[in-house]
């Protein structure tokens, strides 16, 4: 029954993967989030010089530090896999390769975003 | 290899060096450069949440030659990616296209990017010296 459907009809909504704007839509929120979290982290980071291991321990542990912090690494790494994903899709064109590396950088991403996570949860939290 | 050797996108060889390739090679450069980085950023949370012996290794990596130099890259990568990137989502929403905009856009984030990164040094160094 194939012809009786217009090639727009096959287009719409899917994409070479199956996946339509999803990856597109989440890059662009995730790019929106960061532009906010990142001026908040820039004067995070901005105020650790002035500050010992117990004043930048407070700092992270203040609850809107702690919040905004996880934010921020969650939206980065999320950030970073889709972009990643697009660089290794355009230049990696061994089939193995790709799926070592497509596979790695998820890995990588999440690990990094867990623990980062699991250390502004153990300052925020008390040891 | 096909059978005629036809010219693979994107000509690099072809076209004189512009701003237009500049921006949009720099933003993949910042962006994986910044995925790199992060790396720094999860291990200074992790020895601030491991204790003061970690912690200080952290600081007295990041006072060292390398760790400047590193940090400074992250900034400028960081600096670059953010300007950037607004211009991009800005052209998402079909603003800029027109070439002299496009033109003055990339310079704008180009060099916007430098100076940003300047300015957050000069910061980070008067937090330093107050300490």
């Amino acid at each position: 029954m194939s012809q009786f459907r217009t090639p727009l009809k096959r287009a719409l909504g899917l994409g070479s993967a199956k996946h339509g704007v999803h990856h597109f839509l989440v890059q662009r929120l995730t790019a929106i989030a960061l532009i906010i979290l990142g001026i908040w982290f820039v004067w995070f980071v901005l105020r650790l010089p002035g500050l010992d291991f117990d004043g930048a321990r407070a700092l992270l542990a203040a609850p809107w530090n702690a919040l905004l912090m996880g934010l921020f690494v969650i939206a980065a790494f999320w950030h970073a896999q889709l972009g990643l994903q697009v660089v290794v899709e355009d230049y990696v064109h061994t089939h193995g390769w790709q799926l070592f590396l497509q596979v790695a950088i998820r890995f990588l991403c999440i690990l990094g975003a867990a623990a980062s996570v699991f250390a502004i949860l153990r300052i925020a939290l008390g040891r | 290899m096909p059978a005629t050797a036809r010219p693979l996108s994107p000509h690099l060889s072809v076209y004189r060096w512009q701003i237009q390739m500049v921006t949009s090679i720099l933003h993949r450069v910042s962006g994986v450069a910044l995925a790199v980085g992060t790396v720094l950023l999860v291990a200074m949370l992790v020895a601030l949440a491991a204790g003061p012996e970690a912690w200080a290794r952290m600081t007295a990596f990041s006072r060292s030659w390398i760790g400047i130099v590193l940090l400074v890259g992250f900034t400028w990568a960081f600096s670059f990616h953010l300007l950037n990137g607004i211009r991009h989502l800005g052209q998402d929403l079909g603003w800029g296209y027109r070439i002299d905009q496009f033109v003055r856009n990339g310079w704008l984030a180009s060099i916007g990017s430098l100076v940003l990164t300047v300015v957050l040094w000069a910061c980070a160094f008067m937090q330093w010296g107050g300490a």
